[in-house]
């Protein structure tokens, strides 16, 4: 796609953009439309535009293979890991009335913004692990077959 | 508008043109979603349906083919069995309560109890948020970790793990062969 | 068939429509031969027991599901039910999910077997497995 310059151009204002919708609608998901589930597909989005308009190097570049894996591990690790906190603090597995005992709605809360952080984590992951895997493989058809 | 785009598909003989159909599908439900007050349902169909999968199929059809081939399979008894799985629905349908009716079992246990608790417990404005994350924290967990394996095994069966052994197996049988 | 008044029919509209996106879909699945015409199939299906599952959340006059900032919960506004949004918000992730699932497998198949039409899959299959019973006659090729 090297040919394509208002692509290029358009993308690169694009793709900035789109990230910083991802973390609003991350982090804003208790109070508006939105949560894990739906920033982590946008943020992939975002990696996805970069690697189809640019080339999947330089995508791989700016958010490495290895990173990916070890992200999308991270996420559900990071859900799993506060419920067993709060177990830990004498609480039901994912009763987040243990991250701040004297104010139970505080601690629900931040519980689910950790939560839906690490749901965002591991499906920004799995969608761009995905992605990387089919657009590794060499096409079979090239541009002019389409 | 959704039943015209579904029956396009079913006559479509380019892939390509489905794939695009598909998208367009996503996007006509996503609409619905909204007017159905689901707004974050219609988000989710919207990123996905129209972002992710498209890509995804575009993405398998360029390391597969274009078009489909013509099938010389008998298409009646097929259309059979679907006509004959729609009647038994059809006839399910008369017994369920009107379209948008308050006195539904489904409105008249869990949900509303929770919109009732959700102001008290949690203070978050977006119920959905809350019960995702919350009351069905379990579920979501488990969601996730679907999503987990379902990404490990498309990077078991295409990623790049399995060749990177191949690879190192060769060295290592060349490497043996240059001692011998 | 007095049951069948406009009432009656407009209440009810909304199930018949998801019954012949249902049917579209699994017709499509288990007519047609090609698998990523299949996997469009599975989509539609998925898609209209999606739709099935928010109909019933919804509530006439009801408004989405989010409260006001200030967090005064007012008894007289009437929400549509969050939790079928719930369900299938989640629903939809996991379905792009094993959907990528499905096109790996395709892909993968397509290597093996240089098709992705059914019909020629079984075909092939089929040498493959009489090729490999074959040693059970005696001399027969070796694998």
């Amino acid at each position: 796609m090297r040919h394509h310059l208002i692509l290029r151009v358009i993308t690169k204002l694009l793709v900035g953009t789109i990230f910083l919708f991802a973390l609003y609608v991350q982090f804003h998901g208790d109070y508006s439309p939105g949560g894990g589930f739906q920033a982590g597909v946008i943020m992939a989005v975002g990696f996805i535009l970069y690697g189809i308009v640019f080339s999947l190097a330089k995508a791989q570049k700016v958010f490495p293979p290895w990173l990916v894996h070890k992200l999308l591990a991270f996420g559900v690790l990071l859900y799993a890991g506060t419920g067993i906190y709060s177990m830990l603090m004498g609480y039901g597995y994912l009763d987040y009335t243990a991250i701040d005992p004297h104010h139970p709605s505080h601690g629900q809360h931040l519980g689910i913004l950790i939560v839906e952080l690490g749901v965002g984590i591991t499906v920004t992951g799995v969608m761009v692990a995905i992605y990387y895997a089919f657009a590794a493989r060499a096409p079979i058809l090239s541009d002019e077959d389409w | 508008m959704l039943i015209v785009t579904a029956v396009t598909v079913v006559k479509t003989r380019s892939l390509f043109a489905i794939v695009a159909l598909s998208g367009v599908f996503s996007l006509l439900s996503a609409l619905l979603f909204i007017t159905w007050d689901a707004v974050d349902v219609a988000f989710t169909e919207a990123a996905v349906g129209a972002g992710i999968s498209t890509v995804l199929m575009l993405g398998t059809l360029a390391l597969t083919s274009r078009a489909e081939k013509e099938s010389a399979k008998s298409n009646l008894l097929p259309l059979f069995a679907v006509v004959l799985a729609g009647a038994v629905m059809f006839y399910g349908t008369l017994d369920m309560p009107e379209f948008g009716s308050p006195e539904t079992p489904v409105q008249t246990h869990v949900g509303p109890d929770y919109l009732k608790r959700i102001p008290d417990d949690i203070h978050v404005p977006n119920a959905v948020t809350a019960i995702l994350a919350s009351y069905r924290g379990y579920d979501t967990l488990g969601e996730t970790a679907v999503v987990f394996a379902a990404g490990i095994g498309v990077l078991m069966l295409i990623g790049g793990l399995r060749r990177r052994r191949i690879n190192d197996d060769d060295k290592n049988s060349s490497d043996t062969k240059d001692t011998t | 068939m007095d049951i069948f008044t406009t009432e009656f029919i407009l209440g009810h509209l909304n199930y018949w429509l998801f019954i012949i996106l249902m049917m579209t879909g699994l017709y499509i699945v288990i007519s047609k031969g090609n698998l990523v015409k299949k996997i469009v199939g599975l989509n539609i299906f998925q898609t209209s027991v999606f739709m099935f599952y928010i109909s019933m959340g919804k509530v006439s006059g009801g408004t989405a599901p989010i409260f006001p900032l200030d967090g005064v919960y007012d008894p007289s506004v009437a929400y549509s039910n969050p939790l079928p949004h719930v369900l299938i918000l989640t629903a939809i992730v996991v379905g792009i999910a094993t959907t990528s699932l499905g096109l790996a497998l395709i892909i993968r198949i397509r290597e093996e077997y240089h098709s992705i039409e059914e019909e020629h899959i079984t075909i092939l299959e089929d040498t493959v497995f009489r090729t490999e019973n074959l040693p059970l006659d005696g001399k027969g090729g070796s694998i």
